[in-house]
Parts: C-alpha cells; structure tokens; sequence
C-alpha cells in the first residue's frame, strides 16, 4: 500500500515506535494543527488525532489528518462510534483511505453528558470492536456490514485502545484478547502512573502470548502539577494514579512541577523499553505538545530512525 | 410496566388553560404501579386543579375517572358517551394511552398530565429502575440477563468500556455498571468464557428501521 503507513513500518521493522497525540482546535483555522504538526515532526513516527475528545465539538480528526498528511506526517485517525451510525463510520473509513491516511484508531468514544452538547443524542450504533471487524473486514475482504463489495478495499493500519487500569480487572486481558481477536494491529493504553499494575497486565498479556498478535504502545502523559495528578486520580474514571506520583509531584515547588512531570514520563518511558511485550510509546500530552520533543529526546528515542516506504 | 412521572403542575395548568370543562381520566395499570396515573394520582392531580382555579377565581370543572387500561379500546369506550360533553381530556396515561384515546375519538382534545418515561421494574418503594428498550431482539441470554442496549450508558455489546469504576458507571457513579454486573454474573454461574464472544453489529431494524412497529397475530384476530 501506497504510501505505506510510516507507524506500520517502524512496528513490523522491530524498532520502538513513538507517537503522540495531537488535538485539534475549537475553530476552523488550519493553523493550529500545522503548528502542532510543525513541533512534531523528526520527533514522533505518528500523530495521532482525537475526534471531539471527552464529547467537545473540534476541528474534526478526518480534516486535521488530512492537514497533518500534507505536512509529511503519518496521521492515526481516531474514530469514535459515538457520533456516526454504520453508514457514516464506513463512508468516513473510505474518505480517509483515499486521503491518504494509513492509520485508524477505532474507539467507542467518550460518554456525550461529559462534553460541552450533553444534550446530544449518542450514536453508539456500533461499538469500538465491532469498528474493528468492520474496518478490518473492509480491508481485508473488501465488504462492507452485510457483505457487499467494494471497488477498491481502504488500506489502514488498524488500532485500538485498551485500558489496563479500569475495573473489573480480571476481565482487563480478555477484552484486549478479543480486540486482537476482532483484527485490531496496535493497541494504545490508557495512560500508565501505576507501572506496577500494568507490568502485571502485560504479563499476563504475554502469558496468553497476546504480545506476539499486537503493537502494544504504552500510553504516556506527561503531568504539568500536583493538582493535575490529583484531579486526574479522583476525577477521570479509569485513571490510576498512585499516591507516591501525587506525593512526588506536590513535593517539589510549583515551578518546577512541569519538569517533575516530565522526569516522571521519561523515566516510565526507560521502564517500558524494558518490559516485554511494549513496542513503543504513545505520548498524550494534553495541550501541552509542545514538551513532547524534549520527553522524546530526554527518554534517547531521538532521532526517529529513517524509513523507506515498502 | 410502562413508567411515567406527572408533569410539572405550572405545565399541565399551561396546556388546559383555554380549558373550563375537563375530563381527568387516569389509567389503573402500569403508570398506577408507578404512582403517576393511578386513581390516586387522578384524585390529587384534581384538587390542585380545583383549589389552583379557586385561587385565582377560574370556572373549572373536572370530572375524575379512572380506566382498567387506557390503551385498550374495551376500556376506552366508557368514555364515549362522556366526551362531547367536555371542553378536553386531561389524560394521565402513558403516550400509548393518550394516543389510543385521541385515535377513538377523532375531534376531542386530549392533553397529557405524564412524561412518559421508560420500560423498567419497581426497585423498591418509590424506586423504579430501566431495564429494556424494547429492541424486539431480546440477547439478554448472552448477557446473564442483564440488558447492555439499556443498562449501559453506550449501549456496548462487547463491554465494558474504560470508564468502569468500582463497579459503577463513570456517567452516573450511582448506577451500577451494566458489563461489570455482566461480568460477574457470567462469573458467578461459570460461563466466564462466553465473555471471548465477538457480538455483531445490532439489529436496529427491528427497534425503528420502519417507523413505528407492529404486532400482527392472526390466531388473535376475532
């Protein structure tokens, strides 16, 4: 497929990926994700787009690609089944493959009550593994939801995300089990603070030999203060952030928090190059992109090594 | 049952004002079981009525009744010698029921008193929880009888989502999690593996794909 898909080749090559997340403007101006794309680029293999991330309405994720891909970049288009029935979701599948766009993220989305329309009506037509078989159904077999034919299949590298932290935590496994299951190729995690707690679920992952099926990217995000762990640790369901992160980062002065946060991201970053089964990291640093160049050449993941097209 | 909750009373005053002869007509069934449309209901809906008009000096008369079943026309018909002689129809059945009256007499002036609400079960006392959609493809045997279309706030059917907290929804923190109860249901009787089922894409055809559903049973016809 080409262009081939820049992330796609970085995995399969067994280097240590590197991506970040990248979300786009509540306005119409292009400019925002280019200067995004702009500090990015030479640092990530891919970035990754949101799509109305915690139900706000943005800029959407299929344009900023399409943006990101013009600046030379390998965008991940997020797509959340949250906001578009079957028809729209495929439609939109097309659309991106034709763009240009190798990467899809598939994700049922956050709940709409969260975002700034809770008077929505959510979608959930499908959910977040049955966009998986769709998409990797499109790909592979060329058919779409009821078995018709396309002319020309998408070709996308496709995702999923998984979080080891939610409950119930004996499921945690099988559920990433049966998203590899449903044709996911990488899978993003929830953000990790509790190294601990997930090295116990890639273990397990590992003994079901899962690792072997997937990418698996840990996912990174970089705390710009005490307050932030605090909040994300009470307020984000799903969210595990130990004590010991909270008490660190509340120990040093309010000035040098960011850097705390930042040493915190490298230092997990060294921890899941080490671990088995991790192929890369996903580095979500919420609008604050800008310190992802320095996470990634603090944590010796700079330069991006070159990648012919295959 | 069929719940409802009763309108506010400034909004029910609001659509009846032009109103001075009223029949206020509940329904014995599942809005009674629910405390929204029973005769009680009917009863303490009137006096407000009656002592609101009273207060601000306005004709009001009403007329209390109460059907076994608002939605079926054998009951329906006890009100056909009633209503000409009425302005409207103060109705506290569910929306069937309301519709089911207008469909029987075509020029009265039926006004809803209830919200109607959802399919669900009485909990505990003055606790009703939903429970069904109505999706006319009932897979509540895959899920340990536990309702994913309705009970989860997305609607997952390979649940649970990131957002599964304690065993609680992160949308409401006081509901329970449709696919934690899910999960440990399957647990608990020992069919954990069916949980590595990929669900397909739902059937929503069967729900709305042609507008309003119907019923059709020839061995009930007279």
């Amino acid at each position: 497929m080409k262009p081939e898909s820049r992330l796609r080749t970085v995995l399969t090559k067994g280097l240590f990926a590197v991506t970040a997340e990248c979300g786009p403007p509540k306005g119409a101006g292009p400019d925002a994700i280019r200067k995004k794309g702009d500090l990015l680029k030479g640092y990530v293999d891919s970035v990754n787009v949101t799509d109305n991330q915690t139900g706000v309405v943005r800029l959407s994720s299929l344009a900023a690609c399409a943006l990101l891909k013009g600046q030379g970049l390998d965008p991940v288009l997020q797509m959340v089944t949250r906001d578009r029935n079957r028809i729209a979701l495929q439609s939109d599948v097309l659309g991106a493959s034709a763009l240009g766009i190798r990467n899809i993220l598939c994700l049922t989305g956050d709940h709409q009550s969260f975002g700034n329309q809770p008077e929505a009506k959510g979608v959930f037509d499908l959910d977040s593994i049955q966009l998986i078989q769709t998409v990797r159904r499109m790909r592979d077999e060329g058919r779409i939801i009821g078995g018709e034919e396309l002319t020309e299949p998408p070709q996308l590298f496709i995702g999923a995300v998984e979080n080891p932290f939610a409950d119930p935590v004996s499921y945690r496994v099988v559920r990433l089990a049966k998203k590899i299951k449903a044709g996911a190729e990488f899978i993003q995690t929830q953000c990790i603070y509790n190294l601990p707690r997930f090295r116990e679920f890639m273990s397990q992952a590992c003994d079901r030999g899962l690792d072997a099926q997937v990418y698996i990217l840990g996912g990174i995000t970089p705390l710009k203060s005490g307050r932030m762990a605090e909040y994300m640790a009470n307020n984000v369901a799903g969210m595990d952030v130990p004590d010991e992160i909270i008490t660190r980062m509340k120990a040093v002065p309010a000035k040098e928090q960011r850097q705390e946060g930042v040493k915190i991201a490298v230092e997990t970053i060294h921890a899941l190059r080490e671990m088995k089964g991790v192929s890369g990291v996903h580095i979500m640093a919420i609008e604050w992109e800008e310190i992802v160049p320095q996470i990634v050449e603090q944590a010796g993941l700079f330069p991006r090594p070159p990648v012919q097209d295959e | 049952m069929i719940t409802a909750e009763r309108k506010p009373l400034s909004e029910i005053k609001e659509s009846i004002a032009p109103y001075k002869k009223m029949l206020i007509v509940g329904c014995g069934s599942c809005v009674a079981e629910c405390a929204s449309g029973g005769e009680k209901e009917v009863g303490l809906l009137a006096s407000a009525l009656r002592m609101d008009a009273k207060k601000e000096n306005r004709e009001l008369e009403l007329l209390e009744m109460t059907l076994d079943r608002q939605c079926v026309f054998e009951f329906i018909d006890q009100l056909t010698e009633l209503v000409d002689e009425y302005d409207a129809v103060l109705s506290l059945g569910c929306g069937a029921g309301v519709q089911a009256v207008a469909e029987v007499f075509p020029r009265a002036i039926i006004v809803p008193a209830l919200n109607t609400t959802f399919l669900g079960q009485t909990k505990e006392s003055g606790l009703w929880l939903e429970n069904c959609r109505g999706c006319g493809d009932c897979k509540l045997a895959y899920f340990a009888a536990v309702c994913p279309v309705t009970r989860c706030a997305k609607g997952l059917f390979n649940g649970p989502c990131g957002g599964s907290k304690n065993g609680n929804c992160e949308v409401d923190p006081e509901t329970p999690c449709a696919w934690a109860l899910i999960v440990t249901r399957l647990e608990e009787s020992g069919r954990l593996d069916a949980l590595a089922t990929i669900h397909p894409p739902a059937q929503w055809s069967r729900q709305q794909g042609k507008g309003p559903r119907k019923i059709v049973r020839e061995d009930q016809r007279i």
